[in-house]
């Protein structure tokens, strides 16, 4: 059992994750972001590590790796900044970022370091269920790593039953189908299609993410999930001056 | 077929489907249905003839003797360049447009480079009236002006590219974020032999009509069943997959990929994808592919843009390492100078990516009885002022 198991046994709804990109805007205050993010009572992290070609991140996001990778963010300065992580933060931790970094620093010795630093989970959305199953997952489960799946409304209830069994933490639930910051729309459809996955009764908990930016969408998600994810709309205040002091109240702004 | 891809996508170590769970059900119901569409008798008939009538094939094998004597071999180029639309990108639109339609989808998604892929999408999109959204990178857009008129007229939307270097990578994420978020009546037209599986095998069979005729044409034309050498340049890969493709299981035939150097290999502004790429994930599949250490990919130069691509083809990355093909590369001095000696001594101004595959020829040495059939890929119409800004006429 890893943070994040403890955490979903102890906490079933209304669970608040943030995604931000390691080395945006500044590239040395991973840590700071991170702590801050707790002290403001989130529950969960997700820190993204930027890669040069992000095919399911909208605009926001795209800036945001762009700018990290100019900063000099890479994954072997990620993991030197992470060697405090258990020192400055206590909460589940996951990574998230593309396959060829991972697959260039060698899947085995990524996910070792990120097991020996603390992270709980990683989250990789080019890497589909086949070449998890056949090539990596041995090294996700030697080092105790959750690996996240994602769920669409187009995923068949076959391959949901699938990806349930796989995972071991909690499943993400893309709102639509959509790259990232976009904007939660609640049509009849994604209310079936949430509804569809409830009465599925998985064994891991859904979260929800993509287009979750403020209280009303989060509040919405929280309706049919044990939480939500929020990406772009943090990013965006990321790109603000003064970032660091305005982590409370965007939180707060979330999840009041 | 010996060089082939497997059940599950891979050409040994490379290929594969890496993409996102959104691209999933798209990329499924390809996979499940490819095959058996374009096995169907229906289809077959209906693309044949559009091949014929529309396209103009068979294209010519044409022996270019004056090249020949050059070169003191027997030189025939495969004239994708007399097809309609000016290269052999139209065999797989029409191909994939068919399939498209029998799929049910209403709406047509591509990328272009050099603006080839584009037209030619463009192009069947006009033929069967369905919308079309072509994506190009900002900078190939100006490169390439004239094709970017010729979609417009053809009725397509050219979406411009501005992240990243603003060339054909770009382009191709652009339209894979498209089809992310368009994932029920849109398909998707990849131009090249790339992309998560099924594409890579999918685009090689509408392309191999090009190996299919050149061998049947070469030996009405010579007696003999195969040719020494089959030359192509590569991109991403699609004419060398074409005019390798029915020859691959014939070992003796030495099969020859040019890529572009650019401004030479090691000069820092190339495009030699085996020469400076290392093995990873770029756009769906596993190949190889130019990027730093840390696994970003590298943004790659050549002067034509068709050639602009930091990967290749899965089926090319294993015909590289298994060393079934040789990979050669070609830079931006040497290929606008074979552009030229093509003009002069055959009169035909070919594509800057075709001149790449030309201009191999000075560096290599021939038997008198050898035949070497080279894809002349695309006319070189597109490129006139980048060959008028350097040759200064």
């Amino acid at each position: 059992m890893n943070r994040l198991n403890a955490l979903f046994n102890k906490k079933k709804d209304n669970l608040l994750s943030i995604y931000y990109t390691a080395g945006y805007p500044e590239v040395n205050t991973t840590l700071d972001i991170a702590e801050a993010l707790e002290k403001a009572g989130v529950d969960f992290l997700e820190i993204g590590f930027p890669y040069s070609d992000p095919v399911a991140d909208g605009p926001t996001i795209q800036h945001s790796s762009e700018k990290a990778l100019q900063n000099g963010m890479t994954l072997t300065l990620l993991f030197e900044q992470l060697k405090d992580l258990r020192k400055r933060v206590t909460i589940p931790i996951l990574l998230m970022g593309y396959v060829n970094p991972i697959v260039q620093y060698g899947v085995e010795r990524f996910c070792k370091q990120a097991a020996e630093l603390g992270v709980d989970g990683i989250i990789v959305p080019d890497l589909p269920m086949y070449e998890y199953e056949a090539m990596y997952s041995r090294y996700f489960i030697d080092n105790n790593l959750s690996n996240i799946f994602l769920v669409t409304p187009q995923t068949s209830e076959e391959r949901i039953r699938k990806i349930d069994e796989l995972s071991n933490s909690f499943i993400y639930l893309l709102s639509s189908s959509s790259i990232t910051g976009g904007n939660l729309q609640v049509s009849v459809n994604i209310e079936d299609y949430y509804k569809r996955i409830k009465a599925m009764q998985l064994k891991n908990p859904a979260i929800i993410g993509f287009g979750i930016s403020d209280d009303k969408s989060f509040k919405k998600a929280c309706e049919y999930a044990a939480g939500a994810i929020v990406g772009s709309a943090f990013v965006k205040l990321l790109g603000t001056e003064g970032y660091l002091d305005k982590i409370q109240g965007f939180v707060k702004s979330i999840r009041p | 077929m010996k060089y082939g891809v497997n059940e599950k996508g891979y050409y040994g170590d490379f290929g594969g489907a890496y993409i996102p769970e959104m691209l999933y059900p798209n990329v499924e119901e390809l996979r499940e249905q490819y095959l058996k569409i374009i096995n169907d008798a229906d289809f077959i008939a209906e693309f044949d003839q559009l091949l014929k009538d529309y396209v103009g094939r068979p294209s010519p094998l044409y022996h270019a003797k004056r090249f020949s004597e050059k070169y003191g071999a027997n030189i025939f180029f495969k004239r994708e360049d007399l097809n309609h639309t000016g290269s052999h990108k139209i065999n797989n639109a029409i191909g994939q447009i068919l399939l498209a339609i029998r799929l049910g989808k209403k709406r047509i998604i591509a990328e272009t480079g050099a603006g080839q892929h584009g037209v030619a999408t463009a192009t069947v999109c006009a033929l069967k009236g369905i919308e079309c959204v072509v994506y190009m990178g900002a900078v190939d857009m100006e490169r390439q002006a004239p094709n970017v008129s010729r979609m417009k007229m053809l009725g397509a939307k050219v979406v411009p590219a501005t992240s990243g270097s603003k060339t054909l990578k770009d382009a191709t994420n652009e339209a894979l974020r498209d089809w992310i978020g368009n994932p029920v009546d849109t398909h998707y037209i990849i131009g090249s032999v790339v992309g998560p599986y099924p594409y890579p095998d999918m685009v090689a069979r509408f392309q191999s009509v090009i190996s299919a005729e050149a061998k049947k044409q070469l030996f009405e034309q010579t007696g003999k069943e195969l040719p020494e050498y089959v030359m192509a340049c590569v991109g991403g890969g699609s004419n060398a997959m074409g005019m390798f493709y029915h020859f691959l299981d014939d070992e003796k035939v030495k099969l020859v990929a040019v890529e572009a150097a650019g401004k030479g290999v090691d000069s820092g502004h190339s495009a030699a994808t085996t020469f400076l790429g290392r093995e990873g994930v770029l756009h769906g599949s596993r190949t190889i592919l130019m990027q730093t250490d840390d696994g970003q990919v590298v943004e790659p130069y050549s002067i034509s843009a068709g050639l602009d691509y930091p990967g290749i083809g899965p089926q090319h990355a294993h015909l590289y390492k298994i060393n079934r093909a040789q990979y050669v590369s070609i830079t931006d001095d040497e290929a606008l100078q074979a552009g030229l000696l093509c003009s002069q001594l055959e009169g035909i101004i070919p594509a800057i990516e075709t001149a790449h595959a030309l201009a191999y020829l000075e560096k290599m040495t021939f038997n008198p009885d050898d035949n070497v059939v080279i894809c002349l890929s695309g006319r070189g119409d597109k490129d006139l002022d980048t060959y008028i800004k350097y040759f200064g006429y």
